[in-house]
């Protein structure tokens, strides 16, 4: 159990600059995702908190000690690799005690606790095997297991769920919350996977250009996505974004061919802003409806429990999610109706979230 | 290209065993003579029907060369250099592999160079060494006038010498300092994967323990591959034994073949040289078979 602190770090690589002044706290026994798209520098973060990448600059301490010019042995953090890393030469024992074996502990203790480890990871059966002879999902749990029998104040994940088929991340992910809530020691866990992000974490941290967007729960940064980036990269399908201006009767949206009414508290009239809107919160009536918008179907993506229907929206794309047994043929025109409490905006310029309806819109619920 | 029919099947079968004949005939030859008395093995043209006296033959060379202690000189030899081999190519390889240090490009590039300077390039300068391996120190030491600035003082003559001429020393460290070895397990260290050796750090390894417990391990069947080329090649040295062994107890087997073969004037007794040339290639072609296995693996592929 540790708490991480994060001080102005960034990582230089020769001149580019890949990490820019990252600001960040992890509380004690806390489960912290880091989500983001490849080469945001999410990964780098990861590795300069377990000491395998220099800090360019900025502080990292675990503990309130700052740990900058420690070794990764010295961090009391333990890693579970993307492609596991295990030792191909030996045993499954071997590979989970061997650094016991390095911290010189007697062999009979060794024995002991990692027959301890490989009781939860239900691993028993598995001990005297080789990596080569194990399954995806088995590897997975001797590199967790690895990681566990040192009983480290931090671990850190980097995207470990990744070299799996669909069927067993989903398991993987709940063995690895329920290990949180054993161990209830501090994790990082990197990731691009927005679902893995949403399902594991107690709070999301969402990188993007080596820069933090968002610090949130999950439930916040879904409902209240600080910025353009987070709004589009969070929730799948991805939020609907139409350009707009704002008028004096409420938004002129798609360089003015479609009209909303919507109240402009605080905007200035004449700028530009960004209107985001879930395809979960879009409701389908029929043409004509008064208020409504005009669209034409594109295509139906059948999902089991619910469609996602893709409009055409003036050339802009937009789509639908409903879980309504309703089947419009493509080409028909429909109306898109919403509420005004579930549109984002986000300004043209700098991609920020702009709170226009900050009192209507529901703390989310831990 | 793969292709299965049983015409092209037949052919390439047949240009194997024709390579096959071509390769083993000389050997056969070498057998058939070894077999043969005086007066068969120098009839024109010699019979290729195998004679009766092979067991003969071989005992006569084993006792006229006296090949006994010279196969077990041959044996330690080649072992040492094999191992030396085995060991400082895997260092140097590490070094140059997996640390950043000032000069390291230099050092890859020194280590380059001696491959362009095989032992009979540098023989002399290495034949001088060998004789005294403290000579340029004591040129150094006789230039800068300390010697004479010592004997001056205490009245002690300086003089340096450590000979390893006649010594296993000098027969396997100039073979050793080369840098075939290197490169082989260079381009192996550049295949382990980068997470092999976070893992390891993050498992509190430090770098030495990481080299003996992991990349040593992974290694073996480059050690076994470098190793049986080595061996096969310092066993086939004949220009530096030479050299350097004037003294009968220090003899190489492959040296000593010649006193085998027949002098001007003496009797032609080929069918004995034959045979002791069939004693001499024995333990090369054993190591070759029990190591083949391995050998062929540290080669061709990485072992995931």
């Amino acid at each position: 159990m540790a708490s991480i602190t994060i001080r102005g770090v960034k990582k230089n690589y020769a001149k580019t600059q890949v990490v820019h002044g990252v600001d960040l706290d992890f509380a004690s026994g806390e489960f912290v995702v880091i989500l983001g798209p490849s080469g945001c520098g999410k990964s780098t973060l990861l590795r300069m908190i377990a000491g395998l990448e220099e800090i360019s600059d900025g502080t990292i301490a675990i503990d309130n000690m700052v740990v900058n010019k420690l070794e990764p042995r010295e961090r009391g953090c333990a890693m579970v690799f993307q492609n596991y890393a295990l030792y191909p030469h030996m045993s499954v024992s071997q590979n989970i005690g061997y650094s016991l074996k390095v911290a010189g502990v007697p062999t009979a203790e060794r024995t002991q606790r990692i027959q301890a480890v490989a009781r939860v990871l239900e691993l028993e059966h598995l001990l005297d095997r080789k990596p080569m002879a194990l399954s995806g999902g088995q590897r997975q749990r001797v590199a967790m297991g690895r990681a566990m029998i040192r009983e480290p104040k931090v671990f850190l994940f980097d995207e470990p769920l990744s070299n799996l088929d669909a069927k067993l991340r989903v398991q993987m992910r709940s063995e690895i919350r329920k290990l949180h809530r054993r161990l209830s020691a501090t994790s990082v866990f990197v990731t691009h996977d927005q679902v893995e992000a949403m399902t594991l974490a107690d709070r999301l941290v969402v990188m993007n250009g080596g820069r933090v967007e968002q610090v949130g729960t999950p439930a916040e940064v879904y409902s209240r996505p600080a910025s353009r980036f987070v709004a589009t990269f969070v929730g799948a399908p991805a939020m609907n974004m139409l350009e707009g201006e704002v008028t004096l009767e409420g938004l002129s949206l798609l360089g003015g061919s479609r009209k909303l009414n919507v109240s402009r508290a605080g905007l200035a009239v004449g700028s530009k802003v960004a209107v985001g809107i879930r395809p979960e919160a879009v409701r389908m009536v029929a043409p004509g409806t008064p208020g409504a918008l005009e669209a034409t179907v594109d295509l139906v993506e059948e999902l089991g429990a619910g469609r996602v229907i893709y409009v055409d929206l003036d050339g802009a794309p937009f789509s639908v999610v409903t879980s309504e047994t309703v089947h419009p043929e493509p080409g028909s025109a429909i109306g898109l109706q919403f509420a005004e409490s579930d549109l984002h905006f986000f300004s043209s310029e700098t991609g920020g979230r702009l709170d226009v309806f900050k009192a209507s819109v529901p703390e989310p619920a831990l | 290209m793969v292709e299965r029919t049983p015409i092209l099947n037949f052919f390439t079968h047949l240009i194997l065993f024709a390579g096959f004949v071509f390769c083993v005939a000389p050997f056969v030859i070498v057998a058939i003579a070894a077999s043969h008395n005086l007066k068969d093995v120098n009839d024109v043209p010699m019979s290729l029907l195998p004679g009766s006296d092979f067991w003969v033959n071989i005992k006569t060379a084993w006792t006229t060369a006296d090949l006994g202690p010279k196969l077990l000189n041959s044996f330690i030899m080649a072992f040492g250099v094999a191992a030396g081999k085995v060991i400082i190519s895997a260092l140097t390889a590490f070094s140059i592999v997996y640390f950043r240090y000032p000069g390291r490009m230099l050092m890859f590039w020194l280590i380059f160079i001696t491959l362009m300077l095989p032992l009979e390039v540098r023989i002399v300068p290495t034949y001088a060494v060998v004789a005294n391996v403290l000579e340029p120190y004591q040129a150094i030491l006789d230039l800068t006038g300390i010697s004479w600035l010592i004997q001056k003082i205490s009245g002690v003559q300086v003089q340096l010498s450590l000979g390893l001429l006649n010594s296993y020393s000098g027969l396997i460290l100039p073979l050793v300092a080369t840098a075939t070895g290197t490169f082989l397990y260079r381009q192996f260290f550049l295949t382990v994967p980068d997470e092999l050796t976070e893992a390891a750090r993050m498992d509190g390894a430090g770098a030495m323990r990481f080299f003996v417990d992991i990349l040593l391990p992974l290694s073996r069947n480059n050690m076994a591959a470098l190793g049986t080329i080595m061996f096969l090649w310092a066993w086939n040295q004949y220009l530096w034994p030479l050299l350097i062994t004037t003294d009968q107890s220090h003899a190489m087997a492959v040296t000593e073949l010649k006193q085998l073969i027949p002098n001007v004037g003496g009797a032609p007794e080929w069918h004995i040289a034959m045979a002791g040339t069939l004693i001499i290639m024995l333990p090369p072609l054993v190591v070759v078979v029990l190591m083949q296995r391995w050998f062929v693996r540290g080669l061709i592929a990485t072992e995931k």
